[in-house]
């Protein structure tokens, strides 16, 4: 009885304290906690990209609490898995800002799962950040143009990479004709496609075919070999890599050895399981960053990931790990605890200095930062080229 | 030319997937008039049973094979036994929504435990690549057509010459008739859903070798192109579940090849709807009246 009585004691104290002190918890050693929302997609088809970005989320947490907090408050990340789901974000989003008392919201990793939840953000005026939401509109910006207050993203968007790719086919390997195989199931390839044919017809280009797949067909002969009749040097294959890998591995069987480019869409260790590593060679992708960089941010984030969990880090833990950083910063800059002020932090960014790049935030609530163009040589990263912004 | 040719290598092999997996459609509906829609996900879990004994137990190819075959087998009468035998007197409607059910049961079910993730199966089988003039020939490509092949000669055998074959056949045509003359109708029913998997396994892994990726839902579209294959064959018709699967596989491949590869899949769906207009029997289908 006495037993129960203090179970009940103590569950009435810690709902007190839940209810009553707002965004800051006081802990039982005195210190203080700041409670952060962590909205991603730990199950369904997304897990990769949410399980590698929590991870690098969860390794820059740990890097600041170890360091003493944020003046002196600990960081309490409060992550609860959306199933991939969009209506499953919103919902998550929904508890976590009116339930869990967050100073801020991450994720989610995708586009899609990420706008469902920005009506949340606004709703309740809570900084939403997503370290890999790519697409182009209805993202930072609402369906007029409109920076959406507070709403921020700390990668490039799809245009850029297209842009980017078209640049670098014109450039870097002169190529004339190009053909576009692209995935017409997916928002994201259809963005890429359409950017880089823009961008490479302006420099002089011509695309010579363009043909389609969807997404989980597995057999591209009939298109590869018609594109094999046509006269070209390079092909721009926007989509994921488990279509990208069989693409690649059918057009090399079939003879064509031409370059192949694509974009972060590729960044992922089933491609060369796919493709194969005699079939990935001359192959180009766009990426949020590469581990071949000499920077020694870059090689010491590298260092320690691998100390943690024992693998390579991906683009996604690059990103997420910026993403953990970038957001302690900004309640650092802020001085304060209220989202509002947080958002204006997040808003006035200047040079932050990441792993996938330093940046500041446009009016748009876009990172102006650099791109990195990827060469696999026998599956490999061989090289890589870093592209800044104009 | 070369580029025709070449097309045409592409359309058989991708037909010789379908003929294979329309085998077993065919098969089943042949006996007991039974669209058995979860067919192309015994495919799919016989290419991950494979995936499983090559990968983790280091089997080779043939060993693997078999395995898959079997448990397919074991997979498609486990079914048969829970899910449509208690139905074999309702409608057809009620067994056809049991059929989809199952369907979704195992592909999710399956998604459950292996994860969403595609996965890439071990190098079995020889990547050699043949070149002739300008025409390129994969050797897996060869294996695939040799196996629907004689697939289709086996259960051609077996349905037309052995003593099972010939009850297969009598429960086809009368089952009621056919167990009065004795015929165990459970046990040869068991049995065409036995051999109906194990093909349907054997497709899983020759076809995850092929591609080299497997996922839960690889079972989908290719299980609707083989049922598409059958009807044009003329359902129930062994070497008509052949003939269908090439004759879609060459369709795509031309219709992508020539003209635009968005209009594949709809062609093909159109082309069933124009079958089953025109002739609704199929090419090698009998027609015969519906009893009512």
């Amino acid at each position: 009885m006495k037993k129960l009585l203090v179970l009940m004691l103590a569950f009435i104290l810690v709902a007190g304290s839940l209810a009553g002190c707002g965004d800051k918890n006081a802990n039982e050693d005195g210190t203080k906690e700041l409670n952060i929302g962590i909205n991603y997609e730990l199950t369904g088809p997304n897990a990769s990209y949410g399980e590698a970005s929590v991870q690098g989320i969860m390794m820059a947490f740990d890097e600041i609490n170890d360091a003493g907090g944020i003046d002196g408050m600990k960081i309490n990340p409060v992550e609860i898995d959306n199933k991939s789901d969009s209506a499953e974000a919103t919902s998550v989003a929904t508890r976590l800002m009116t339930q869990k008392n967050v100073v801020a919201c991450l994720g989610p990793a995708t586009t899609g799962n990420f706008q469902a939840t920005i009506p949340e953000a606004i709703g309740n005026q809570i900084p939403i950040i997503s370290a890999s939401a790519t697409g182009d509109e209805g993202v930072t910006t609402d369906k007029n143009g409109k920076v959406n207050e507070y709403v921020f993203r700390l990668c490039f968007n799809d245009s850029f990479q297209g842009v980017t790719m078209a640049n670098f086919a014109s450039n870097n390997l002169e190529a004339k004709k190009a053909v576009i195989i692209k995935d017409t199931s997916s928002d994201y390839a259809k963005g890429l496609a359409e950017n880089f044919a823009k961008t490479f017809k302006s420099n002089g280009g011509e695309i010579v075919a363009e043909e389609g797949y969807v997404t989980k067909e597995k057999d591209f002969m009939a298109i590869l070999t018609k594109v094999k009749s046509k006269d070209f040097d390079v092909i721009f294959l926007p989509g994921y890599y488990q279509e990208a890998g069989l693409v690649i591995k059918q057009a090399r069987e079939l003879g064509i050895d031409t370059p192949i480019l694509g974009a972060d869409g590729f960044d992922s260790p089933v491609l060369l399981e796919l493709a194969g590593a005699k079939a990935l060679n001359k192959v180009y992708f766009s990426n949020h960053y590469s581990s071949l960089d000499k920077d020694p941010l870059v090689q010491d984030f590298i260092a320690a990931y691998k100390e943690k969990y024992n693998t390579d880090p991906g683009a996604f833990q690059a990103l997420g790990y910026d993403l953990g950083k970038f957001i302690a910063d900004a309640i650092q800059r802020a001085g304060s605890t209220k989202p509002e002020e947080i958002k204006n932090a997040l808003a006035s960014t200047k040079d932050f200095a990441g792993v996938t790049g330093s940046f500041s935030m446009d009016k748009n609530h876009n990172p102006i930062k650099s791109i990195v163009v990827i060469e696999l040589k026998d599956g490999v990263q061989a090289t890589s080229v870093k592209v800044e912004p104009k | 030319m070369s580029e025709f040719l070449q097309q045409m290598v592409n359309g058989i092999s991708l037909g010789s997937i379908y003929a294979l997996i329309a085998l077993g459609y065919t098969m089943v509906y042949g006996i007991i008039k039974l669209i058995n829609f979860a067919h192309g996900d015994v495919y799919m879990i016989g290419a991950y049973i494979g995936f499983a004994a090559t990968t983790y137990a280091q089997l080779g190819f043939f060993p693997a094979l078999i395995i898959s075959m079997a448990a397919c087998a074991v997979l498609g009468v486990f079914v048969e036994r829970i899910a449509y035998k208690p139905l074999r007197n309702s409608s057809r409607i009620a067994v056809l929504i049991t059929a989809i059910g199952v369907s979704l049961l195992m592909e999710y079910v399956m998604m459950f435990f292996v994860g969403a993730e595609v996965r890439s199966y071990p190098k079995l089988l020889s990547e050699r690549v043949f070149e002739i003039g300008n025409v390129y020939i994969k050797a897996q490509q060869l294996y695939i057509i040799a196996t629907a092949i004689i697939l289709m000669i086996v259960l051609q055998f077996i349905v037309h010459k052995t003593k099972t074959g010939k009850a297969m056949r009598a429960v086809s045509i009368d089952k009621d008739a056919a167990q009065l003359m004795g015929i165990k109708v459970d046990r040869t029913i068991s049995f065409t859903f036995a051999i109906g998997s194990a093909f349907a396994g054997a497709a899983g892994v020759l076809v995850g070798i092929y591609y080299n990726s497997i996922d839960p839902l690889m079972g989908i579209m290719p299980g609707l192109k083989a049922f598409v294959a059958a009807v044009f064959g003329g359902i129930g018709s062994i070497p008509g579940a052949m003939i269908g699967g090439l004759g879609i596989g060459i369709m795509e491949t031309l219709v992508s090849g020539y003209w635009n590869s968005m209009y594949r899949d709809a062609a093909v769906f159109a082309f069933l709807i124009i079958i089953l207009i025109l002739k609704p029997a199929g090419l090698l289908g009998k027609n015969t009246r519906e009893k009512v």
